[in-house]
């Protein structure tokens, strides 16, 4: 065997490492293969920063390439270690920390530089770019202090930071240069309604507006503008543009425009260094979006791989706003012209707008504003230059009626195999469809684990899905979307992502922002709805009484005969001479008619009258108990065995873990009831492996169970995984809760969310992501601070009276007298 | 003809909620909606008897808390596919107070 080559990557960015993917897809051994990142991260997806400043998606997600594929494919990853010059007559680079490395190829994608405007006072702190994950954390952290950012430029980029910064709770006001907003990939109407759609949300919009200082001492303090006015601020954001960043290859020698000159091969003036992404220049070309970044890649990995392919050829691009609940698409040349004529549809209580730029019966522009989804036709017919004279007449209305045909996938049919369906991920139909024969995928995450595709932000998941049916046939079957209830068209997933994003945070915002079809809901939406806001917002969202089942609303379990249970908490099921004395003096006091030993270790007692509910508790409450949530959506009980207190065979303190787990979640709600069970050896006593959550003791520390069940359904628990000690039981199992909490749908319960979402799926976060884990348990913790207050001492010392006496009595009638 | 008696104030029951007043009829559920729209029915649920008092208010709609029927709050019969109604009982609002017409129930006694 000859020995390999080596490949320098400069720039571990989503172009380099794409281009090396499609390397090691053509030839996987040929390079012994170096990647320098100047930024300390794994490869992550850039143009998904958005959603991640929105929050609504976390760093985690947005990764592409994890450590693990730097080992398996061979590669050294020097991260936080900046190339800083190529001596191209010796073929080595040398780095920011005094190594020096030399190649056979180099392949340079140091991507683009934000554009800091040179105005007096750009220095100053709080004055950022937008370009990568660090910018983003500090946007995230100061805009923890609430306060005002002004963004500089009124593009994609700043648009997206601007709506970020918004849903974090700043005050946002955009500058933007010329008239129209985005007006690169916007025409005026569109450019109107995206502007009247941030103003809505609360976003100032400064149009032909010049900045001329920064003003602020030591730190920033405002924006003065050409005008005079001074626009005060605490952060201010710049994102007037990005430059391709070529200092280095221009310092090696290479020849550089705007960019690195390439050919079609990417090859650059010196035939041992490639160039990908946003630092090159093709044909007089310097691009800054994804799509035709990807085409490089495969061209530059196909030179590398030194197979014979087409090269480059350079892109049409099409542009997708990521700002949630904004639909815009945009693509070609959309300026008027006296050969141009356009076609122009408008809805405007839907807030839609459609232009189509048509010339010598081409599609050459189209800009869609509200409306999206026929945006990846167009920008087919746009790129393949088909004539569409034949079908002008209802070209507006899309691929449906256009085409004649009412088939609701006719148009992805219609689709060709190059067509791009994920932006994000730059996937395209033929893709997508090799991988679903070849790999036999017959679930949408399957194609997202395989693809990519859909895996991002989301947007064409409607194109996967139509696709999956159009390869498979008949033996696709999507999950059809089951609707809360009738109030609404949404499944419960839908919402609980939509009260993320948008930040919802009062039923009736909910309800007017997701458009509900009824004027304050019904008895399933609205329990649902006030769990998902107090699970979501624990700090800001008061807790909606008059939504909750009349169970949790009186903390008591309503009977058949409208009288009540009341069963305080036990911890763990251990109880005391004076818990029972206690108990027995509170059945007499009030005649309750009868006691029972529950399944879940403690004491019911039943047929009070709901009168007498707070002085029971007052009662219960001097004796030390306090609920036991016997009523509640929430962690009812942890059953236990004596375990190595008493029992023989005991390994471990199973009572002291099963009291520490009650004391630690009591509390908290949930989707649906939880019941959890600690046994102190594997015989099992306290039943745990049929329960929600259960840990069984071994010698060697605890295995934590999961997603049992003993109900409707019978089910044995799956195996989460085994931890040595106490506190990490305690932290995998909250986290655990805590996954479940977000997830899953009102009402379901642990075993039925974790089916849909997978077993394999929830050890790998709880188990394996240990940064994952933390920050899950991390988040119970803070809601514990607002959900841990006992409600019966609370109604006894007076809360909600008006609960339980009535609000008047009256005798006899005077007819009646 | 009507005679009406005061039986508490707006401020006594949560928008979207409920409280009952004890008469030797048994016991009548005043409801107020999200719109503070007033309405009374009998706090006994046709179906098992649940005490529709401790139901969701929704619109002008009340579910039973046992099992989940749904009462219209002005007609007093229910909605769906469930058949049956309750008794409802006349209110009217004066400023804050809100009055109960008990002539109406001195008829429902004599039934």
């Amino acid at each position: 065997m000859t020995k390999k080559r080596k490949l320098i990557v400069v720039g571990n960015g989503m172009a380099g490492c794409r281009a090396v993917e499609e390397l090691l897809d053509l030839a996987p051994d040929r390079y012994e293969i170096e990647i320098y990142g100047a930024e300390p991260e794994v490869n992550y997806n850039r143009i998904m920063l958005s959603p991640v400043l929105a929050g609504e998606t976390g760093f985690d997600e947005i990764v592409i390439n994890g450590r693990g594929w730097y080992e398996e494919n061979g590669i050294a990853l020097r991260s936080g270690e900046e190339v800083i010059a190529i001596d191209a007559a010796s073929r080595t680079i040398a780095t920011d920390k005094g190594a020096r490395s030399s190649y056979d190829r180099l392949l340079i994608a140091t991507g683009s530089l934000p554009f800091i405007l040179p105005v007096p006072g750009a220095a100053l702190d709080g004055v950022i770019a937008f370009r990568d994950i660090a910018d983003v954390r500090r946007m995230i952290a100061t805009a923890e202090g609430g306060g005002r950012a002004v963004v500089i430029g009124g593009g994609l980029l700043g648009l997206e930071a601007a709506n970020g910064l918004r849903t974090l709770g700043m005050q946002v006001s955009v500058i933007h240069l010329m008239d129209t907003l985005m007006e690169r990939q916007l025409d005026e109407a569109a450019g109107f309604l995206l502007r009247r759609e941030l103003e809505m949300r609360g976003i100032e919009v400064l149009t032909g507006a010049q900045t001329e200082e920064i003003v602020g001492t030591g730190r920033v303090e405002g924006v003065r503008l050409k005008d005079g006015r001074l626009v005060p601020a605490d952060l201010v954001v710049m994102a007037a543009g990005i430059r391709p960043n070529i200092a280095l290859a221009r310092e090696a020698g290479l020849s550089c425009n705007r960019g690195i000159v390439v050919d079609d091969f990417m090859r650059s003036s010196d035939p041992a260094i490639y160039a990908v992404g946003e630092c090159v220049e093709h044909r007089g070309q310097v691009y800054g979006l994804v799509a035709p970044i990807w085409e490089m890649c495969r061209a530059a990995g196909a030179a590398l791989a030194e197979e014979d392919g087409e090269g480059y050829r350079g892109s049409v691009t099409s542009t997708k706003l990521k700002v949630t609940g904004v639909d815009v698409f945009s693509a070609g040349d959309f300026a008027s012209g006296e050969d141009r004529e356009d076609i122009v549809f408008r809805d405007a209580a839907r807030g839609v707008y459609k232009r189509l730029v048509i010339s010598e019966d081409r599609v050459i522009g189209a800009v869609l504003y509200g409306d999206t989804q026929d945006g990846s036709w167009y920008f087919s017919l746009l790129r393949e230059k088909e004539n569409i004279a034949e079908r002008r007449e209802t070209l507006i209305f899309g691929p449906a009626l256009a085409g004649a045909s009412q088939d609701p996938n006719a148009a992805v049919a219609a689709l060709p195999d190059t067509s791009e369906i994920c932006g994000c991920n730059g996937v395209c139909k033929g893709a997508i469809v090799n991988a679903i024969r070849e790999k036999e995928l017959t679930t949408l995450d399957g194609v997202r684990a395989h693809t990519k595709a859909s895996a991002s932000c989301g947007s064409c998941t409607g194109l996967v899905e139509k696709l999956m049916a159009l390869t498979l046939g008949g033996t696709y079957n999507p999950a059809a979307v089951q609707p809360i209830c009738t109030c609404t068209d949404l499944g419960h997933d839908e919402v609980r992502r939509l009260i993320k994003a948008k930040e919802l945070k009062t039923i009736p915002a909910v309800m007017q922002e997701l458009e509900w079809k009824t004027s304050c809901g019904c008895a399933k939406c609205r329990p649902a709805l006030n769990y998902y806001l107090v699970c979501d917002w624990p700090d800001e969202y008061a807790d909606d009484y008059q939504s909750r089942f009349v169970n949790e609303r009186v903390h008591a379990n309503i009977q058949k005969d409208g009288t009540y249970s009341v069963v305080p908490r036990m911890w763990g099921g251990m109880t005391s001479a004076k818990e029972l004395r206690a108990i027995a003096d509170v059945v007499d006091k009030f005649a309750i008619p009868a006691v029972k030993v529950t399944g879940g270790q403690r004491i019911d007692m039943l047929g009070i009258a709901k009168e007498d509910l707070p002085a029971v508790w007052a009662d219960l409450g001097k004796a030390g108990f306090v609920s036991g949530h016997a009523y509640a959506k929430g962690l009812r009980t942890v059953k236990t065995c004596v375990g190595t207190d008493w029992c023989r065979f005991g390994t471990q303190d199973s009572t002291g873990l099963g009291i520490r787990i009650e004391k630690f979640m009591w509390g908290s709600w949930t989707p649906a009831k939880v019941k959890m069970a600690v046994s102190g050896c594997p015989r099992n006593c306290a039943e745990a492996t049929c329960k929600d959550v259960g840990v069984i003791c071994v010698d060697s520390g605890y295995e934590i169970h999961f997603a049992g069940a003993a109900g409707l359904d019978i089910r044995g628990t799956e195996k989460l995984g085994i931890v040595k000690t106490e506190d990490e039981a305690l932290e995998h199992i909250v986290a655990l809760v805590q996954m479940y909490r977000e997830q899953a749908r009102y009402l379901e319960r642990i075993y039925k969310w974790a089916k849909r979402i997978g077993y394999d799926e929830i050890r790998r976060q709880i188990m394996d992501d240990e940064e994952r884990r933390k920050a899950l348990f991390g988040r119970f913790v803070f809601s514990q601070k607002f959900a841990q207050v006992d409600p019966w001492s609370e109604r006894v010392s007076g809360k909600h009276q008006h609960e339980f006496r009535p609000m008047a009595e009256i005798g006899f009638p005077r007819a009646a007298e | 003809m009507a005679s009406w008696i005061e039986i508490g104030n707006l401020s006594d029951i949560p928008p979207r909620g409920a409280r009952c007043v004890t008469t030797p009829l048994g016991r009548i559920a005043v409801f107020r909606t999200a719109t503070d729209d007033l309405y009374a029915t009998e706090d006994r649920c046709p179906h098992k008897g649940g005490p529709l008092s401790q139901g969701i208010v929704h619109g002008a709609a009340v579910t039973c808390p046992l099992h989940n029927w749904v009462f219209s709050l002005e007609t007093g019969a229910a909605l769906g596919a469930d058949e049956g109604s309750v008794r409802t009982f006349a209110l009217k609002r004066e400023g804050e107070k809100i009055l109960m017409d008990v002539d109406l129930m001195a008829s429902v006694a004599a039934d």
